[in-house]
């Protein structure tokens, strides 16, 4: 009887679960597994694919020619990763570090908090490419708003964007300075989650516990590191981890600010990053070849990236974020 | 250190209305001793507390710790040790760290900051749990945790905010004995705040009894029992609770209906009489008539619930030695011991006599 009703039971929820297993077998473990197979097919032709998994793979092709195409010089795929590494390291620590500086702020207020904290959050609200416009328009080389605040400043205006062939002279600086903008854009646009995320941790926290600091004679910057962080860590954590794998696939930013300049900002640089890599290729490149199997190698390195940083992380929290 | 509260007022407002948490306090506190403030939730027990932690603000009035008005004193340069009601122990923190703590607060030597660490939890009782985190002890070891994180950097002057409201019965007698040695061995004078009045009265030196934000009464916890200002404090004190009459003062006598229970050098008037359930006596000389209802023998002694249409509740309680010969459902005739009962203005409710 009680058997039965196990059984039973279980069936109805495969059957609850049914809708969501069934969509998630269609467009995600299906696309995931023919995403592998076909990063080791050379030359697999998307332009004749059929749905099913006797697409008409290229029989001559298998192998890890795609990766070794990828990785070889001439090819952007390792531009675009050196770009995306850095654009994780910097944006993600920046932006965890900001938005608990804010939420800290924004917690001790007490006037205007509800304010203040509507317009943190609108930049969440808003269309990312509107703001990546707004963007690339305060950065424009003649008139935009940075430049004529340096020139304010007494400093000579500064390509930000590229495009101007002058600034193609300066390889280096081109390329960080371009970087500089969308590391900017990329913090500021993922502020605003994360500071609510903190701030509602931060609301939840027990207010005896800094009472109790106060009264131990705890200084602000302590109270600060020693029981603040710490309380807030496994939220720290969940952010540390989400904006990781956020920014890996980083990839509305660079449409918004450059637009599909993006491959020769200054003439001779890429601010691609992986997943702009992965959609330039994935339809074929503009001389009309199959790149097909590049985008699907592209797509699993940065699988097996995103796969060892979350382990990695993982592995710190566990620990560090322990009560 | 003896502690001075003058005219302390704490309002709390907001846009429709104000609340007098606490009303022009007036308590001396002399060094070294046990004090309880008791009273019911909403008395502003807990305010006046935080007001001498400095966690709050009186809105007037002084504190005076010593001769020193330490009024605008933020906490920390109070020289006080506060223990939460719900301990606030830090979760991430093992009781070493927890105790140690303030004493990094103050940038002592390391080994100096070892070696009180140790005192203090051998002190409470433990220091066989400095590794392990808080979620990992009982209620009792987190109270005893939290105790010593507020010795441990010997304050002047030691709170304590509901300190057994947390924990259940049987740990409750034996931590309030815990508290109560601690204190003796410290010296340190000690102020708790309780809603409990068998617990305030079992280990204070005095007790301080509130009703809403004004002080009632404040001596010793015996003489506030035996001598009850008023017929709050009365009624706040003691189990079973006080029994409640209404009674008449005519010609010199004191009469609850028509029994005459007593004499009074009071005026005629209506008045309400308060008597002590151990002020009964079961006696064929008895004065007063009533009707028992039902017995509960509880083995040292007898609980009798009985009926007199003057009281104030259906029924009123009284406990006598158990080996009184007596039937439910009868109706006998009490003795009252004058010393148990009390009689109040019938209006203000004031003590009478």
């Amino acid at each position: 009887m009680v058997e039965g009703n196990k059984t039973r039971n279980f069936w109805r929820g495969m059957l609850y679960l049914s809708p969501a297993i069934i969509l998630l077998l269609v467009f995600t473990f299906y696309p995931v597994i023919q995403t592998f197979v076909i990063s080791f097919n050379y030359g697999y032709n998307y332009a004749l694919t059929r749905f099913g998994f006797f697409a008409p793979y290229n029989p001559e092709g298998w192998g890890f020619a795609n990766y070794a195409k990828i990785f070889s010089e001439g090819n952007p795929f390792v531009q675009c990763l050196l770009n995306t590494i850095i654009i994780v390291f910097v944006s993600v620590p920046i932006s965890i570090m900001l938005s608990l500086l804010i939420a800290v702020a924004l917690n001790s207020i007490k006037p205007l908090q509800k304010f203040l904290q509507t317009i943190f959050f609108l930049p969440y609200v808003t269309n990312t490419i509107a703001i990546g416009m707004v963007f690339s328009v305060m950065f424009e080389s003649e008139q935009g708003l940075m430049n004529t605040f340096l020139n304010l400043m007494g400093q000579s205006s500064v390509n930000w964007l590229g495009g101007n062939p002058d600034a193609s002279i300066l390889f280096d600086s081109q390329f960080f300075t371009s970087l500089i903008v969308l590391t900017t854009y990329i913090v500021w646009n993922s502020l605003p989650f994360k500071v609510i995320i903190l701030l509602s941790s931060l609301q939840s926290v027990d207010r005896q516990y800094y009472q109790a600091a106060q009264i131990d004679g705890t200084t602000k910057f302590r109270t600060f590191t020693k029981i603040t962080v710490p309380l807030l860590s496994p939220q720290i954590f969940y952010l540390l981890i989400t904006s990781f794998i956020g920014a890996f696939k980083e990839y509305t930013s660079v449409v918004a600010i450059f637009g599909d300049r993006a491959e020769s900002v200054g003439s001779h640089n890429n601010m691609g990053t992986v997943v702009w890599y992965i959609y330039e290729y994935l339809k074929g490149n503009r001389s009309g070849a199959a790149t097909t199997g590049y985008a699907a190698a592209g797509a699993v390195v940065l699988f097996f990236i995103i796969l060892f940083f979350t382990g990695i992380n993982k592995i710190i929290e566990k620990k560090k974020v322990h009560f | 250190m003896d502690i001075r509260l003058v005219n302390l007022t704490k309002i709390f407002a907001d846009k429709n209305s104000e609340v007098r948490a606490v009303d022009n306090l007036n308590i001396d506190i002399p060094s070294g001793k046990l004090i309880g403030l008791l009273g019911p939730s909403g008395c502003g027990k807990s305010t006046t507390l935080y007001m001498i932690a400095g966690l709050h603000e009186p809105s007037s009035g002084q504190i005076f710790f010593g001769d020193e008005d330490v009024t605008a004193l933020p906490p920390e340069r109070r020289g006080i040790g506060l223990v939460f009601q719900n301990y606030a122990l830090y979760p991430h923190m093992t009781v070493r760290q927890n105790i140690m703590f303030p004493l990094q607060n103050m940038k002592l030597e390391k080994d100096v900051i070892a070696a009180r660490t140790i005192k203090y939890a051998r002190l409470v009782g433990i220091e066989e749990l400095l590794d392990r985190k808080p979620k990992q002890l009982s209620g009792g070891q987190q109270q005893r945790v939290a105790i010593a994180r507020a010795l441990v950097k010997e304050p002047k002057v030691l709170l304590l905010d509901e300190p057994l409201s947390n924990l259940d019965a049987r740990l409750r007698l034996q931590t309030r004995e815990e508290i109560r040695r601690i204190q003796r061995e410290t010296g340190i004078t000690t102020i708790f705040v309780t809603h409990d009045q068998e617990e305030a009265m079992s280990i204070s030196d005095e007790i301080v009894v509130m009703k809403f934000g004004l002080e009632q009464q404040t001596d010793a916890p015996q003489k506030v029992y035996d001598n009850p200002k008023n017929l709050f404090v009365a009624k706040f004190l003691g189990t079973p609770p006080i029994n409640v009459f209404s009674g008449y003062v005519h010609d010199g006598g004191l009469f609850i209906g028509e029994d005459r229970i007593g004499d009074t050098n009071l005026s005629d008037q209506e008045v309400t009489i308060g008597i002590r359930p151990e002020g009964f006596e079961v006696s064929e000389e008895g004065i007063m008539n009533i009707h028992v209802k039902q017995i509960e023998r509880i083995g040292r002694d007898m609980s009798v619930i009985a009926v007199n249409p003057f009281s104030e509740k259906d029924t009123f309680r009284f406990i006598i030695e158990s080996d009184v010969e007596l039937q439910e459902n009868t109706d006998v005739k009490v003795l009252i011991k004058p010393r148990k009962c009390f009689v109040f203005h019938k209006v203000t409710e004031e003590r009478l006599q």
